[in-house]
């Protein structure tokens, strides 16, 4: 049983990582109808934001790393804005294809920059928060996990909040179910876009950063694999719904770690993508989306 | 539609040009006769693709998946079954040649297969799930062939015999490119390009869509098999992860740079990027990064692709 909880508690740290980039997918096809493939590497710069950050502030303490989780936060809003601005708006109205191939050269772009700027090697990123670890129940908790999922918590509350409780987050919704009609009723939507790639991509930083605590070791290529994980935990989820962005986190994560632990533990990169193809097969709205039908 | 009014003459000429240059190949600086081996493999790796892509407009993201297949399973052909069947000599230049052409045709019914397994349940998505789901299914593969010990598991295979030589490339770049335009160019093959413009118009004419983009995707995964058979012959050593995600994508910059659909513009697209890296050694920590502006440019200003000089009709992706 205490092998159990450990594994559950470990699987919902990670997913809570999963949810909070699941999110920032979710809430840009929510938008803009198409998958972004730069996010992951958002998150790499996130990570690196923080590292960076973490110098300048007095480490081990609660506030210092706050301070770095918010400076990484606004590092990638602005990131994420400048993307929108100049690889995704020119294309609006363009073929979803293009667009999508765009996606994957900033993605590119992003990754391999990162290699010529920061190197290749791997660093390892500083404590930011004081660790403790603690014993409760015959189940190890480290500090990290109980803050990667307190953190992740507040913020889901807080974007639920803004989504909902909010007059942009109000635009949001309006934009995502229908563009032109949002247009008429005096919406500006190329706003409402880059506040939505700033909202997802402050998501993303934060984390990046809650990843690099429990995995300590950051490279240019670190944001790939949990980012297509994130987005499957995304299309699990059902893609434009948040709830379901953070409940397909949860259940990513908590099946990953389990498989991890298991026998069959060389093949844990692959169960994310059988995931998504059994999912796309039988039931492509995913857990709590809508299936919608094609019209001409 | 323009072609070449008699395609079987041209593929013969190809094939005997193909032998011409094999045979003068003692003279050739074998830094060239590499560099021309890494242009044909590519090129018959575009060239597929743009079948799949191209053509019937299905983004996949795996084409690297289908090559290690290839090249996998023609390896073990040449090193397991090779020296049973060819004794201790090794056997006759030609006993060779014709154990290395079974061994291809193997590795790509074999990476067909596989496309046929992987495209059937995944072609009925599209546009981003697609891409997605082609990027999975090529991970789950390199996955698998990390864990199979008798291939050599994450570290690969080793001391494959190198049967490669510039007339294998050559020929079977003319076969591949030869295929693709006659199936596309065919009465079968207008289905492709319907169903590349309009899917749903297409269906409603009666095409059952989700039929074409399998056999495009079947027949794209046996080049790309093939591919992966002369690559792994060529370089004596192959591993799972030279076959990812990067690889696929250095295919698609090719069909896209060449412009969509439009096999001539492909073929040279694949020739400059291949030799593009040989001229850039000294910058070649820029390669990806230029390759990733490249595509952003290029979607942004010049979405038909580079080399389409279709002028009047307007490239459609």
């Amino acid at each position: 049983m205490p092998e159990f909880l450990q594994q559950l508690l470990n699987g919902l740290s990670l997913g809570a990582i999963y949810a909070l980039i699941a999110l920032g997918y979710t809430m840009v096809y929510g938008v803009l109808r198409f998958i972004n493939f730069a996010h992951s590497d958002v998150f790499m710069a996130g990570a690196f934001i923080g590292y960076y950050l973490a110098r300048l502030v007095p480490t081990d303490t609660l506030f210092g790393g706050l301070a770095v989780l918010a400076g990484a936060m606004l590092g990638c809003a602005v990131l994420g804005i400048v993307i929108e601005r100049f690889a995704y708006r020119p294309l609006r109205g363009a073929p979803t294809l293009n667009v999508l191939i765009t996606a994957i050269g900033v993605s590119l772009l992003l990754e391999y920059s990162g290699q010529v700027f920061f190197g290749a090697a791997p660093r390892t990123f500083p404590p930011i928060f004081p660790e403790r670890i603690f014993t409760l129940a015959g189940v190890v908790v480290s500090s990290n996990e109980l803050a990667v999922i307190l953190v992740a918590a507040t913020l889901m509350v807080a974007l639920q909040f803004i989504v909902h409780r909010t007059r942009i987050g109000t635009a949001m919704r309006a934009l995502s179910l229908n563009p032109e009609a949002a247009q008429l009723v005096g919406i500006n939507n190329n706003v409402v876009i880059s506040f939505t790639f700033g909202l997802g991509s402050a998501l993303a930083a934060a984390g990046g950063i809650l990843y690099a605590m429990n995995f300590p070791s950051i490279d240019p290529l670190m944001g790939v694999m949990p980012g297509l994980k994130a987005f499957v935990a995304a299309v699990l989820g059902g893609i434009g719904s948040i709830p379901g962005a953070a409940l397909g986190g949860l259940v990513l994560g908590t099946v990953e770690t389990f498989v991890g632990g298991s026998a069959l533990s060389t093949y844990k990169d692959a169960i994310a993508f059988a995931v998504l193809i059994l999912i796309l097969l039988f039931r492509p709205g995913g857990l709590l989306g809508k299936s919608t039908v094609e019209k001409v | 539609m323009r072609f070449l009014p008699k395609p079987h003459l041209f593929l013969l000429a190809a094939l005997a040009a193909a032998f011409g240059i094999s045979h003068f190949s003692d003279r050739i600086d074998p830094y060239y006769l590499d560099v021309m081996t890494g242009v044909g493999i590519n090129v018959i790796l575009a060239v597929s693709l743009n079948l799949v892509t191209g053509y019937t407009g299905q983004f996949s993201l795996g084409h690297a998946g289908f090559m290690s297949v290839g090249a996998y399973l023609s390896a073990a052909v040449t090193m397991f079954l090779g020296p049973a069947l060819l004794g201790d000599s090794g056997g006759t230049a030609l006993q060779q040649g014709l154990l290395f052409l079974g061994a291809l045709v193997v590795g790509g019914t074999a990476a067909a297969l596989t496309g046929l397994l992987v495209g059937a349940p995944s072609l009925r998505l599209k546009g981003d799930y697609l891409a997605l789901v082609t990027l999975g299914f090529g991970e789950i593969i390199r996955v698998t062939f990390q864990n199979i010990d008798v291939l050599g598991g994450a570290l690969g295979l080793n001391g494959i015999p190198p049967y490669t030589t510039i007339f294998w490339v050559l020929a079977f770049a003319a076969i591949t490119v030869f295929v693709v335009l006659c199936l596309v160019h065919s009465t079968y093959g207008r289905g492709f390009l319907a169903t590349r413009d309009d899917e749903i118009a297409a269906e409603a004419v009666g095409l059952d869509t989700t039929h074409y983009k399998i056999v495009a995707f079947v027949v794209g995964a046996f080049f790309a098999g093939v591919a992966g058979g002369l690559y792994g012959h060529f370089k004596m050593t192959i591993t799972p992860s030279g076959f990812d995600f990067t690889k696929s994508i250095e295919i698609v910059v090719m069909v896209i740079l060449g412009g969509m659909g439009n096999t001539i513009g492909v073929i040279l697209a694949a020739v400059l990027l291949t030799l593009l890296p040989e001229f850039l050694r000294p910058v070649a920590e820029y390669r990806m990064v230029i390759y990733s502006l490249l595509l952003i440019v290029l979607m942004i200003a010049r979405p038909q692709g580079l080399f389409n000089f279709r002028f009047g009709r307007r490239g459609r992706v």
